[in-house]
């Protein structure tokens, strides 16, 4: 009986050996999609189960993660919830990540590969797999201030230090409440999102980055930066008629409620005095006169057509293909096919401030490990240099001029020099305009940059009635922040 | 037959003593992984474990000295490997219930598993001086056998727990039958095989090369089919049936040397699989199950959930697994029982399991060295059964949970949680060393201890049939 049972021992390795491959196919060669299954929660428990990293401004946690005792192991939470969800985005175990918890995703949950040092350091320490803190560059108050500012207003508002290009304040309404979304009661975050996704104030989108808007007048400080850089001065006469008849077309353009923007009868006003009442019909014949290509160049210069990271993705604003003529006109206050994100329109502004130098904006500042070391810090980096120092001391008298005689009074601060432009952008014959409002202060030195859109000012809202007051609560309480 | 293969033998356990110092590290090393990882550890406590394996071990170890002392010396270590490996893992897994709020303690209740099978494993040996006394048992076993297999249809004692009736209740316990039906019917096999396997050796007809066994001589094996269909459609549970069958089929090969006896029944067992796929509902759904785990439907109407998450705990674990303790085996139904070689799969990674299969290798391999190590044919028949049922069982779980074959609910030997499984393997053990001690016997003190032979003699049932 020996020889069967020889046979028989070799029929018992074989079968053990098919094990021995089926282990072999479940846990490497097939293990990719089997971990990649979206049914499988063990991923999601990992990413859950380690401790995730703080989202820090000024010093304090905006969000963090605590220690739970559910199957996920810890409970990410947000303090002041709606004034950061723009900035920090949410953390659902059911729809994923935005914001900051998205772009800076495996820093905060640990996996990043500069955190391996910190990492290996942790496995001889024998602890568990920390996530690092996200400190961000945006000022509490001033956020608060910020989003307190808006109101019921929906739309947006980006601070910008414009010597660095740090964001300061980043503000979007109508907002949410991230911690709702945050639960691990996977009905409840059902619900909560689908109220959130039928509200028709759009809650969950970042106006600041991820929407594009007609920027109206305050796009003439890009045609104006242009202007200068041709060789204009402030004082540079340029045509300004009541009607401005467009050539190829029937149509015309004129000037807010029909207004006459000529200074001196003749139908001709100044460069500087045409910022200064956002004069329309002198803007849409300088634009032609300027010719497409020089205006586009200056606004590709500023920023747009470009999409970037900082960390989060900010959408790139536009500019219109080849326009025509009469379509170079009304692109030259912002109509047609300018379209652009309220940070694009921030950008401008510093750049204006920054003797030119525009700044790349960066909201992260310092990523730390556990503890506490710094791992990654951002240096400001420029970004372009769209104008000379010369045009940039030009523009921002000009704009100093705006808010002291112009459209802009609204946003007067007694004892400090606010450089600023307005901007009132039609949206249709229904619905109320798009009011901007861009600014830096103090004018001689800049401290901050900022840009305010309000979609629903309401009947008659102008940029300087509705988006102006905003920016100057803004700028009160980032200089008086600087002072104390 | 009669061929007797002489092993080289290594005298005095000494190999067994270090094997054992080895195992003992393993146990007590992945026990304190598991309690450091629960942030639970407690040195004192864990010391009191290390001196209570140890005098396990040493106890065991002088047993066997005692009562067989010739006998192999790896499977013991092999044995206490797999115990203090899977304890270490069904702690872990009342650490990680008890983070979510479920009061178990599987794992010291399975130490009481432990101990009460080690118990059994020496009364074993006391009792049973000599394998071949078995023998005069063989249809008291085979009743019993067919007895404790169906006793779970009894109305009012069998509980169906999991989907799968093959559990009796004996007040608030439960008792698994079948664990211990199948060493009595390895007992009744290897007995009846040895009487009657000229007879079933006799050649047939010719058929497609092949010498098929007389017809005349099929009807044990078409006993045992029925046999095996009886428990399929009783008990809800193929794995108990493939199990019974293979290991007959296994049994009937080494007795005839016959391999048509082999082809007959694997093709009577698949039809009968596939038939019973057919005819009976629940047993088309674990095929369902097995063929399109990964399908949404499938997987969602709850079939195949349980053995997916197994998969992806084991996917998860990797090569070398997430560590004692950091992975999340818990998330697989039954993950202490059914499911611990996704459990050891997930925190041990393939290594891990490589490592553990590799264990029942070896085990396996020294049974079938013992089944052609031992003079007398019933020892060869009942150790090679013995080693095969192993073999079977492993393979029938394994392949269940790895999704090699349809999943069954078999327990995994020595791994799974479960005193009915313990015992039963502990008591196989006994058997296969009790076997072992006489085959790898020297002569020369078989001859020296006279007193034992011609008591054997005057008892005709244990001597041996006729050589071929």
């Amino acid at each position: 009986m020996n020889d069967p049972i020889r046979r028989l021992s070799v029929v018992a390795l074989v079968l053990i050996m098919a094990l021995m491959g089926g282990s072999t196919w479940i846990q490497v060669l097939n293990a990719g999609s089997l971990n990649d299954d979206p049914r499988n929660v063990r991923t999601l428990y990992r990413e859950y189960g380690t401790y995730r990293g703080p989202i820090v401004v000024d010093g304090i946690a905006v969000a963090q993660s605590a220690a739970v005792d559910d199957p996920y192991g810890f409970q990410r939470s947000y303090t002041l919830g709606p004034v950061y969800a723009p900035v920090t985005g949410f953390y659902s175990v059911v729809y994923g990540r935005t914001g900051l918890e998205q772009a800076e995703n495996t820093l905060l949950n640990g996996t990043s590969d500069a955190l391996f040092w910190s990492r290996l350091g942790d496995l001889f320490a024998g602890e568990q797999q920390q996530g690092a803190s996200v400190e961000t560059t945006l000022d509490a108050d001033l956020q608060q201030v910020a989003f307190d500012a808006m109101g019921d207003y929906s739309g947006a508002i980006v601070a910008l230090d414009p010597s660095t290009g740090a964001v300061e304040a980043m503000v979007s309404t109508p907002s949410y409440d991230p911690n709702v979304l945050a639960s691990h009661n996977a009905s409840a975050v059902n619900d909560a999102y689908a109220e959130l996704i039928d509200d028709p104030g759009d809650p969950l989108l970042n106006r600041t980055i991820a929407q594009t808007y007609p920027p109206g007048s305050v796009f003439k400080l890009v045609v104006s930066a242009a202007a200068l850089e041709a060789g204009y001065t402030p004082e540079t006469s340029i045509p300004a008629p009541d009607v401005l008849d467009l050539p190829q077309t029937e149509a015309t353009i004129r000037n807010y409620q029909g207004e006459s923007c000529d200074t001196n009868a003749e139908g001709r006003t100044t460069l500087a005095d045409a910022l200064r009442v956002s004069c329309n019909t002198a803007f849409a014949s300088l634009g032609m006169s300027l010719q497409w290509e020089g205006i586009e160049r200056m606004a590709n210069a500023f920023g747009f057509e470009d999409s970037f990271d900082i960390p989060l993705t900010v959408a790139a604003s536009q500019l219109p293909d080849d326009p025509n003529a009469p379509q170079t006109a009304q692109s030259s206050i912002g109509q047609y096919n300018v379209r652009s994100t309220p940070l694009q329109m921030a950008m401008v502004a510093a750049a204006i401030a920054n003797d030119g130098v525009l700044m790349k904006p960066y909201m992260v500042s310092t990523i730390r490990s556990n503890s506490l070391q710094v791992i990654e810090t951002t240096e400001p980096e420029v970004y372009s240099e769209p104008i000379s120092t010369q045009s940039a001391s030009e523009l921002t008298d000009m704009m100093v001029d705006v808010v002291a005689n112009g459209t802009g009074r609204s946003a007067q601060i007694s004892g400090v020099e606010v450089a600023g432009k307005t901007g009132t952008a039609e949206t249709g014959t229904d619905a109320p305009p798009y009011t901007w409002f861009v600014a830096f202060a103090p004018a001689s030195d800049p401290e901050i940059a900022v840009a305010v859109l309000v979609e629903d000012g309401g009947e008659g809202a102008t940029g300087g009635r509705v988006a102006a007051p905003i920016a100057r609560q803004v700028i009160q309480a980032a200089l008086s922040g600087g002072q104390g | 037959m009669a061929t007797i293969s002489e092993l080289r033998v290594h005298r005095g356990r000494r190999a067994e003593a270090w094997l054992l110092v080895l195992a003992w590290a393993i146990a007590v090393l992945a026990r304190g992984l598991v309690d450091y990882h629960a942030d639970f550890l407690e040195l004192d406590e864990l010391g009191w474990y290390a001196l209570g394996a140890a005098g396990l071990a040493a106890v065991l170890h002088v047993a066997l000295r005692v009562l067989a002392p010739d006998s192999d010396q790896v499977v013991l270590p092999t044995v206490l490997g797999l115990i203090g490996v899977s304890l270490a893992e069904i702690r872990r897994l009342d650490f990680a219930y008890a983070d979510r709020g479920r009061d178990t303690d599987f794992g010291d209740s399975q130490i009481g598993w432990v101990l009460l099978g080690a118990l059994a494993f020496i009364v074993v040996l006391v009792v049973i001086r000599d394998h071949r006394v078995l023998r005069r048992f063989t249809y008291t076993a085979g009743i019993l056998g067919i007895i404790l297999y169906l006793l779970p249809a009894v109305p009012g004692l069998g509980r169906e727990i999991n989907g799968a009736k093959i559990w009796i209740g004996i007040g608030s316990h439960s008792l698994q039958p079948g664990e211990f039906a199948k060493i009595l019917l390895v007992v009744f096999f290897a007995g009846y095989l040895q009487t009657n396997r000229d007879a079933l050796a006799l050649a047939g007809p010719k058929f497609l090369g092949m010498r098929l066994p007389r017809m005349r001589d099929m009807g044990p094996l078409a006993v045992m089919f029925a046999a095996a269909l009886l428990i399929m459609i009783d008990q809800r549970d193929l794995g108990a049936a493939l199990l019974f069958f293979g290991i007959f089929i296994g049994m009937v090969y080494v007795a005839t040397q016959r391999v048509s006896w082999v082809v007959i029944g694997l093709v009577m067992f698949i039809v009968g699989a596939v038939a019973a796929g057919i005819a009976f509902p629940h047993v088309g759904a674990r095929y369902d199950a097995w063929l399109h785990a990964m399908d949404p439907d499938v997987y969602s109407s709850g079939r195949s959930e349980q053995l997916v998450r197994g998969l992806f705990g084991m996917a998860s674990g990797g090569l070398f697994g997430t560590g004692l303790g950091n992975g999340r085996p818990d998330l697989v139904p039954y993950a202490e029982s059914d499911f611990i070689i996704a459990s050891l799969g997930e925190e041990l990674g393939l290594t891990g399991l490589m490592a553990i299969l590799t264990l029942y290798v070896i085990l396996v391999q020294r049974a079938m060295r013992t089944a052609i190590g031992v003079r007398d044919g019933f020892g060869k028949l009942l150790s090679a059964g013995l080693g095969f049922a192993i073999t079977l069982q492993v393979f029938i779980i394994v392949g269940g949970v790895t999704r090699l074959i349809p999943l069954t609910g078999l327990t995994t030997p020595f791994l799974a949680y479960g005193g009915s499984s313990m015992l039963a393997n502990w008591i196989v053990v006994a058997l296969i060393l009790r076997i072992s001690d006489q085959a790898r016997r020297p002569a020369v003190r078989a001859e020296a201890k006279p007193e034992t032979t011609p008591a054997a003699r005057r008892r005709p049932d244990l001597e041996e049939e006729p050589a071929e």
